[in-house]
């Protein structure tokens, strides 16, 4: 079966042929850590027309007659509120959200899967209101306040859902966590004491290939209940 | 996936020339165009963001219930909107029911009924079928699960729009603004059948952008329903989809009569046979079933896709007993 470039299991592979201290027992180099250098940064670059900030980005265009903006076909310099921060990103308009997300900016909390908004696993916040990051233009993104995975917690300081996504052992494989935890954690902000059927609605545009939905389901009711309590 | 610029136009006059120009897309809410430009099924040099137009994302209510839909107001905010939800509920919960939550936050009314089709032959980039100006439907000889039983040839498409039927029975129409001025056409004449032209499915053209679709007030009484049959319970298409609106006189018969069928035609399928076999009598089970039956006479399945028959009279039968408000023993 021949895998995408894209394909995290074809990295993972490039980074284990390429670390001979993985096998050595040398220092030790994690998989997020190698992915996140300039590796995967330069391979990504050529194939999603995205240029490293390093190239520069062309101011826009003065515009035409009838014409309030005109961006690209070039890469571009704009802004975008990302965790409540403002990050400037270069890139040409054809790159989606995510795209700009994962190659430009690092998040790489959100994954990319089916890349045609079938699986969820791309899925952010825009202004509250989960969307498919790979549907989007991260031009289209200007002026709104999208949060990720990122902006919900970490590691060390997860929110009630996060924790309860641990205790209630709501993954797997654990790709699908992210766009499941934005896509409930939007839910259940509208929503503080809901049903297990309007939990599977809000969780109804994420895939799991593991099927771990009965653990994802009893995590978000936990979730909800400790948020009521503290209340 | 190609390069390409994105315009903001200042106005609708500007939008609408430079849609005019050749190799030009209309970017809303993007979410059937990034699938085709993916696909480089599309491959525009330049995008026009409508979103850069005003006011064009908003729902307005009269006070006698007839809506004003903006093209770019999104799919949730349409199934979500109370004044939409009270008197036209059959078009919110087509909505509803369309894709998955994420993308109904991104996906436009407007962008509903212009995308193109799903067939797996169109869109496949490495073949060249009749809508992409080739010579044959390969659907006719090849796969056809999901094709049309109503209405196909040369080309046996069906449209994936699962609001464009609820807007047909609400008697809905649309608003073009184009080059050359507006116009204003029922939204059953905005869609067109293959044999007028394969390549196209609705008759925008040039230039035009959707700047309204207009919902008047159904009548008094009436109620609707929409219902649909889908392999999946989510991100799918319907095998077949049925709007209802009916309204019955204080006798309890039948008054006035809306049938129109989703994804069993390159167009959404309108059924004068089954509305004329309940007009003037009493519903019931029976008349219900015939109804149906009559929807579904003039079906012509390809190889694969009889099936689908069955499916939409069930949807047609029971999305008639819903809105007549009987129970239905069988569903």
């Amino acid at each position: 079966m021949s895998r995408s470039p894209r394909d995290p299991l074809r990295n993972e592979r490039i980074a284990a042929e390429s670390d001979p201290a993985a096998d050595e027992g040398g220092p030790k180099l994690s998989r997020r850590s190698f992915l996140k250098g300039a590796g995967a940064a330069a391979a990504v670059a050529g194939l999603l027309g995205v240029k490293p900030a390093a190239a520069g980005g062309a101011e826009p265009e003065p515009p035409i007659a009838g014409t309030a903006e005109r961006l690209g076909p070039g890469p571009v310099n704009f802004n975008l509120r990302v965790n409540g921060a403002t990050r400037t990103v270069t890139a040409e308009p054809r790159v989606t959200l995510l795209g700009v997300l994962r190659d430009h900016l690092g998040l790489t909390g959100t994954k990319l899967v089916c890349d045609r908004g079938a699986c969820g696993a791309c899925t952010v916040h825009l202004d509250g209101a989960p969307v498919t990051s790979c549907m989007m233009l991260a031009i289209d993104a200007r002026n709104h306040e999208i949060t990720t995975i990122e902006g919900l917690g970490a590691p060390d300081r997860m929110n009630a859902l996060q924790n309860a996504f641990v205790a209630k052992d709501a993954l797997q494989c654990g790709f699908c966590t992210p766009g499941m935890t934005m896509a409930l954690s939007a839910a259940l902000g509208g929503n503080p004491n809901p049903s297990p059927a309007e939990i599977k609605r809000a969780i109804a545009g994420n895939i799991c290939r593991c099927g771990t939905y009965p653990h994802v389901i009893e995590a978000a009711l936990a979730a909800a209940k400790a948020s009521r309590s503290r209340a | 996936m190609k390069q390409f610029a994105v315009v903001a136009p200042a106005d609708l006059a500007s939008a609408a020339r430079m849609l005019a120009e050749p190799n030009r897309s209309a970017l809303a809410g993007g979410v059937d165009l990034l699938d085709l430009l993916k696909l480089e099924l599309a491959a525009p040099a330049e995008l026009v963001n409508l979103k850069a137009l005003g006011g064009l994302d908003r729902i307005e209510s009269a006070p006698g219930g007839a809506l004003r839909i903006g093209p770019l107001v999104t799919l949730n905010q349409l199934a979500a909107s109370p004044a939409v939800r009270e008197r036209h509920p059959a078009l919110a919960d087509s909505a509803a029911q369309a894709a998955t939550p994420q993308v109904r936050n991104l996906a436009t009314v407007g962008g509903n009924l212009a995308q193109r089709p799903r067939c797996w032959y169109f869109r496949n980039p490495d073949i060249v079928c009749l809508k992409k100006g080739g010579t044959k439907c390969y659907a006719v000889a090849g796969l056809n699960r999901y094709h049309a039983i109503l209405g196909g040839g040369p080309s046996f498409i069906v449209h994936p729009s699962n609001l464009a039927p609820a807007l047909v029975a609400y008697d809905a129409a649309v608003t073009l603004h184009g080059p050359e001025g507006a116009r204003k056409i029922a939204v059953g004449d905005f869609f067109t059948l293959p044999k007028i032209d394969p390549r196209r499915e609705n008759v925008l053209k040039p230039g035009e952008i959707i700047t309204a679709i207009e919902v008047p007030a159904p009548p008094a009484r009436a109620r609707s329903a929409y219902l649909e049959a889908r392999e999946k319970q989510s991100f799918d298409w319907p095998l077949a989809s049925a709007v209802t609106v009916i309204g019955l006189n204080r006798a309890d018969e039948v008054a006035y009569a809306r049938i129109v069928m989703g994804a069993v035609a390159p167009i959404p399928w309108r059924a004068p046979s089954a509305e004329k076999v309940l007009l003037g009598a009493k519903l019931d089970r029976a008349l219900a079933d015939r109804a149906a039956q009559a929807a579904l006479a003039g079906a012509a399945p390809l190889a694969h896709n009889a099936y689908k028959i069955p499916i939409a009279r069930a949807m047609v039968r029971r999305a008639i007993l819903r809105a007549g408000g009987i129970p239905d023993e069988t569903a």
